[in-house]
């Protein structure tokens, strides 16, 4: 706590419009929120946690499978998707630091820039999505695994059911953080409106940090996506 | 305020960090250890660092109070949990009788 905040009275402190009356002051409010934040986040922890403990299952019992299918995904476009995701962390990381500094307009730049950013995310994954729709290797509508017509990587031990159960955790998890990520545009589209209306103060913006810890959650789901996912089978290609 | 405001510089090093160990894990991945474990545990090892750097700086967890700390730990450590005692459950039966498997 800071000098500052021990010479303002509770009185003076709640008459700023930011804090609310059931907090003492801007700092148990600010805390408060952020803890809130990180137990929703630990929610979010053990959803994505069940399918990543599918994952690992499946990915001990059937080895060269995984590999296998591992083989047939786009490592391009998964690592563009992972270098924009980073980068749309630096960007909501700085919105943050110009909303706690109080300059509006690089807030909205770099707001508007993240969400330029997830919304490449999102049509890159599209693509990818198509391909997968194009090489049949969508477990619920058209799934085929080394065809005549199409040879894949059928390495010994490996199994097409095996194939088939990893191309359904890979859709089951990219979609549920796809998404986490159309959430996320909206989140940000509410923040660039209250942004742009010049809501956050350097004394209140909750919204823009709260909304930035969601943010980079999403982009460590994925950290941990790309290499499990897309690498497995990366030394197959050669 | 009392509000703990992390620099700019702090945010780029970050950030340089990440996109450098995304660049090793893709370069890592093509290499042939000679046993494909090496290449997970190097591909995990990279992406925990990653995902500390995001939590601790991006976050602002370093800079947040004790209680936050034990609340996002406990979070990984019960995610450990889960796996672990999932694993030694169905490793530690055979034939698993799981979909896909022997």
């Amino acid at each position: 706590m800071s000098a500052a905040d021990i010479h303002l009275t509770d009185a003076e402190q709640h008459a700023s419009t930011a804090l609310q009356h059931h907090f003492d002051n801007m700092e148990q409010q600010r805390e408060a929120g952020t803890l809130g934040m990180w137990v929703f986040l630990i929610t979010e922890i053990m959803f994505f946690g069940g399918l990543f403990t599918a994952y690992v299952l499946y990915r001990t019992l059937n080895a060269p499978s995984f590999a296998a299918a591992s083989s047939g995904l786009n490592v391009k476009m998964g690592a563009v998707n992972t270098v924009v995701l980073i980068c749309s962390s630096l960007t909501m990381a700085l919105a943050v630091y110009y909303a706690q500094t109080g300059v509006r307009r690089m807030q909205l730049i770099l707001l508007l820039v993240t969400w330029v950013l997830g919304a490449t995310f999102l049509v890159v994954k599209t693509f990818e999505y198509a391909e997968k729709f194009e090489k049949g290797h969508v477990p619920w509508l058209n799934f085929t695994w080394n065809t005549p017509e199409a040879p894949e990587a059928m390495p010994a031990g490996a199994n097409v059911p095996a194939i088939r159960m990893f191309y359904w955790i890979y859709f089951v998890m990219t979609g549920l953080h796809a998404f986490h990520m159309i959430i996320g545009l909206g989140m940000l589209g509410f923040l660039i409106y209250f942004a742009w209306r010049g809501r956050y103060t350097p004394e209140y913006h909750a919204p823009v940090e709260l909304g930035g810890l969601y943010w980079h959650f999403v982009d460590i789901v994925w950290i941990f996506l790309f290499p499990l996912l897309y690498l497995l089978g990366a030394n197959l290609h050669h | 305020m009392s509000e703990h405001i992390v620099s700019r510089t702090v945010y780029f090093v970050i950030f340089g960090a990440l996109i450098f160990m995304t660049i090793v894990t893709y370069l890592a991945a093509r290499v042939d250890f000679g046993n494909e474990a090496v290449n997970t545990i190097v591909a995990l090892t990279i992406a925990v660092i990653k995902a500390t750097l995001v939590i601790l700086y991006f976050m602002h967890v370093r800079y947040s109070p004790r209680l936050t700390w034990v609340v996002v730990t406990s979070g990984f450590f019960w995610l450990a949990i889960m796996i672990t005692l999932t694993l030694s459950d169905y490793l530690t039966r055979t034939p698993s009788g799981l979909p896909g498997t022997r």
